[in-house]
């Protein structure tokens, strides 16, 4: 391979990559926090530390913060090393990076202080919208300029899931967050109402949160496990054609499900009915991504034993499987019937956000950490298989006690008496689930334990390291 | 029930629905029927990216296209059978609402006779009757405890009354607590702050709380309370009564016992003549039926004699 004069565009891939270990901590911890405020209240100190304002600092943190900086991260280093072209606008690209900061620092400090638009996932308020926004359409336009300048014709399958990821969420942004500020005394202020009332707003909101889940935590993330699978595993991508399939079929139904999140509201039958049978074809696009990852791996299945990189690629497409599973199974009216409101949902999110989101970013960290430092490998490989066994055992925790508390929960709240009667009041209920927060308390704190590790990891890896970016490479078969 | 403005909408979803569903089929059927590479399964498309990324053109595994073309089909029988397709309302004629009705009218006819046995007895029999107070602990547990609490002693901070004392806004005869739970209260002091001509302002709000709190022996400033006394028989007389000793018929607390809603510090008694209270309990006629009304009417009596304490 001959080295060109122009180089990648490694600076912004390593400013988020390490930005998404520290955002992690810091939206792991916080979700600490609120578990413990469920096991002891008195960690309460209000009214800006209550859970109230807290729980959505998380959901923030990690999903923005923490998800985002890797998608932002991963998607910069794949786009340009498959296109073989350095990053296009490489000011835009670094306006991204301290602008999508400058929006979590905004958000770290408006939740706590009680701005809230109250839509889950998208709570801040106009002024920081505007500003995901210009960061946004900076962000496609690096993405998509990149993908234009390209030195091969073919678009490598992990840009068309970036790809349909910055779109879509564009677009789910604007719709959703479309608000009208408040203005008190002819002054305008920083807060604002939604565009649109009673159940549309609840319609459009959950077309929003569950296409974040579908488009942001699921499409973002499987372009992610379209390059650093099969470049950790040393092997071909399994099936072109059901790269294809799987991905037309994925953008195409999740569109529909949002409804089910809305069963036996007012929300009329027929729209329930509609994101419920959406729900169910979505399985097999679903899991069109994991054959995928999991067959391109076979064959080398003795490489698992000692790759740690690999194991968290691995057991991220197992919990990716097992949740897109969950979430059809979940989405049927019946079954919700059981589940819904209860902590089984929060256990089926985290199996997907720390079984999958979580699981896969670190892997694609600890690829890409040590080659935008300049090192051979991480620090310690043995630490970083320390951190996997830390990690699964705290997933395992989480969902499992979530799960026994979620269905005893939805069981404890239907049981009735011979005379019609509630036989459990809410607050016994709440008194039976409290073991199960103390064991998810563990779980979480065993995670995050996990990312500290990291974090010590990377910085051992980061010292003495030398930050040279990396030349363009020809593209295969145009040897000169 | 047309839920639609027009019949255009209610076809645009039709068609929207079953050609969204049909199209994920057809669209696996075409991937399916030629699959070019699937003799030869060893080989690449080809196409080399970032020095080593090939991909394998495989054809689509079996088992997962059966999975996909299950879920349309049953997704094409749901939509049939249960509402999905606009207004159209499924072959099974089902709704959320009618199962609602269906499981409550299944419900009602096998708990009403346990209840509708206690209505013929009067409220003193129930309240001493062993079966109808288990069954109405179970109601005030379901019913009433989000506000008066789980062991009824209500909440000072909110407003809601203790109902294990023995004082009563509105009157403690059977009749009147029936009343109370079926037709719900609309408790009102009104706010004297913004009348001077009244009480006399802040100044003068104090003057009254200490003459109030002298009514139920609590300690206070004598000489204030002294001036407090005409203003008291003037404006406050009209619903406390001349004695202090409070009106049911207009929900007006007796000032004389020991029992206090909102708290009896003089800031709390200033804060309610100069901003005034407003407060509700919620009519249950349509919610609950006159019979488990009866039941937890027993259930308050009881409680106000002592009963049903642990």
């Amino acid at each position: 391979m001959s080295a060109t004069q122009s180089t990648y565009n490694y600076k912004v891939v390593r400013q988020f990559a390490v930005m998404t270990v520290i955002w992690g901590i810091v939206g792991m911890l916080v979700g600490v926090i609120i578990a413990a405020q469920l096991v002891w209240p008195d960690l309460n100190f209000g009214p800006w530390l209550t859970y109230g304002r807290l729980r959505p600092l998380h959901t923030n943190a990690v999903i923005f913060a923490f998800g985002g900086c890797a998608l932002f991260a991963t998607s910069y280093y794949v786009v340009q090393r498959t296109s073989h072209a350095r990053l296009f606008a490489g000011g835009l690209a670094a306006f991204t990076f301290w602008g999508w900061q400058l929006v979590i620092l905004l958000a770290a400090l408006s939740l706590p202080l009680g701005f809230t638009s109250g839509k889950e996932y998208a709570e801040l308020e106009w002024p920081i919208d505007i500003l995901i926004t210009l960061v946004w359409v900076s962000y496609a336009i690096v993405f998509f300029g990149t993908i234009a300048k390209r030195k091969v014709s073919h678009i490598y399958v992990a840009n068309w899931f970036f790809g349909s990821m910055i779109l879509t969420v564009a677009v789910l942004h604007l719709v959703n967050s479309a608000e009208i500020p408040v203005f008190a005394a002819g002054i305008l202020t920083p807060k604002s109402y939604s565009a649109y009332a009673g159940v549309q707003d609840a319609m459009v909101q959950w077309w929003y949160g569950h296409n974040a889940v579908g488009f942001f935590l699921t499409t973002g993330f499987l372009g992610i496990m379209y390059y650093f699978v099969p470049k950790q595993a040393g092997r071909p991508i399994y099936s072109y054609r059901l790269s294809v399939v799987h991905f037309w079929a994925l953008i195409f139904t999740y569109m529909w499900a949002g409804p089910h999140h809305l069963h036996y509201t007012a929300l009329p039958d027929w729209t329930q009915s509609v994101g419920m049978i959406f729900s169910l074809i979505l399985l097999a696009p679903s899991w069109g991504g994991m054959i995928n990852g999991i067959m391109t791996l076979s064959g080398a299945w003795g490489k698992l034993r000692d790759d740690p990189i690999l194991k968290f690629l691995i057991t991220s497409l197992s919990f990716y499987g097992m949740s897109t599973f969950e979430g059809p199974m979940m989405s049927i009216k019946t079954v919700n019937a059981l589940s819904h409101y209860t902590d089984w949902t929060v256990g089926h999110v985290h199996s997907g956000a720390l079984g999958w989101v979580a699981m896969i970013t670190i892997g694609s960290m600890y690829y890409l950490l040590p080659r935008l430092f300049g090192k051979p490998q991480m620090h310690s490989v043995k630490l970083m298989t320390v951190h996997f066994w830390v990690a699964t055992i705290g997933i395992v925790l989480y969902i499992a006690s979530m799960w026994i508390a979620g269905v005893m929960q939805g069981l404890m709240w239907r049981t009735s008496n011979p005379d019609g009667t509630l036989a459990y009041s809410f607050v016994e209920s709440v008194k039976a689930t409290y073991p199960f927060w103390a064991i998810r308390l563990v779980g979480g704190v065993l995670f995050l334990s996990g990312m500290l590790i990291m974090a010590y990891n990377m910085f051992k890896t980061m010292a003495g390291g030398s930050t040279v970016d990396a030349p363009v490479l020809v593209p295969a078969g145009q040897h000169a | 029930m047309n839920i639609f403005v027009n019949q255009f909408w209610n076809w645009y979803v039709i068609l929207l629905v079953l050609g969204s569903v049909l199209i994920c089929g057809v669209f696996l059927w075409s991937q399916s029927i030629h699959h070019p590479g699937s003799e030869q399964t060893s080989d690449t498309t080809g196409h080399v990216w970032d020095e080593s990324l090939q991909e394998y053109n495989n054809p689509l595994p079996k088992w997962w296209m059966w999975l996909f073309y299950i879920t349309i089909v049953f997704a094409l029988v749901y939509a049939l059978l249960f509402p999905t397709l606009g207004s159209f309302q499924g072959l099974l004629g089902w709704s959320s609402s009618g199962q609602y009705q269906i499981e409550r009218q299944r419900v009602d006819a096998q708990v009403n006779p346990l209840f509708d046995k206690f209505l013929k007895m009067d409220l003193q029999t129930v309240a001493a009757n062993k079966e109808a107070m288990e069954m109405s602990a179970r109601l005030y547990q379901t019913y009433c405890t989000q506000c008066h609490g789980a062991a009824a002693q209500g909440s000072r901070e909110q407003g809601y009354p203790n109902l294990t004392d023995k004082d009563w806004q509105w009157g403690g005869e059977p009749a009147q607590i029936v009343e109370t739970i079926t037709a719900g209260r609309m408790g009102m002091m009104p706010a004297y702050g913004g009348n001077p001509d009244a009480i006399g302002g802040e100044a003068g709000a104090r003057e009254v709380a200490n003459y109030v709190r002298s009514l139920s022996g609590l300690s206070n400033d004598s000489a204030l309370a002294a001036k407090g006394k005409p203003k008291f028989e003037t404006v406050c007389a009209a619903c406390h009564g001349q004695d202090g000793k409070g009106m049911y018929a207009l929900g007006a607390p007796n000032l004389t016992d020991k029992v206090w809603i909102y708290g009896n510090s003089e800031a709390k008694i200033v804060e309610a003549i100069t901003k005034g209270r407003a407060n509700q309990m919620p009519a249950m006629k349509d919610f609950l039926g006159e019979a488990k009304i009866h039941l937890l009417s027993a259930y308050v009596l009881n409680l106000s004699m002592g009963g049903e304490k642990k």
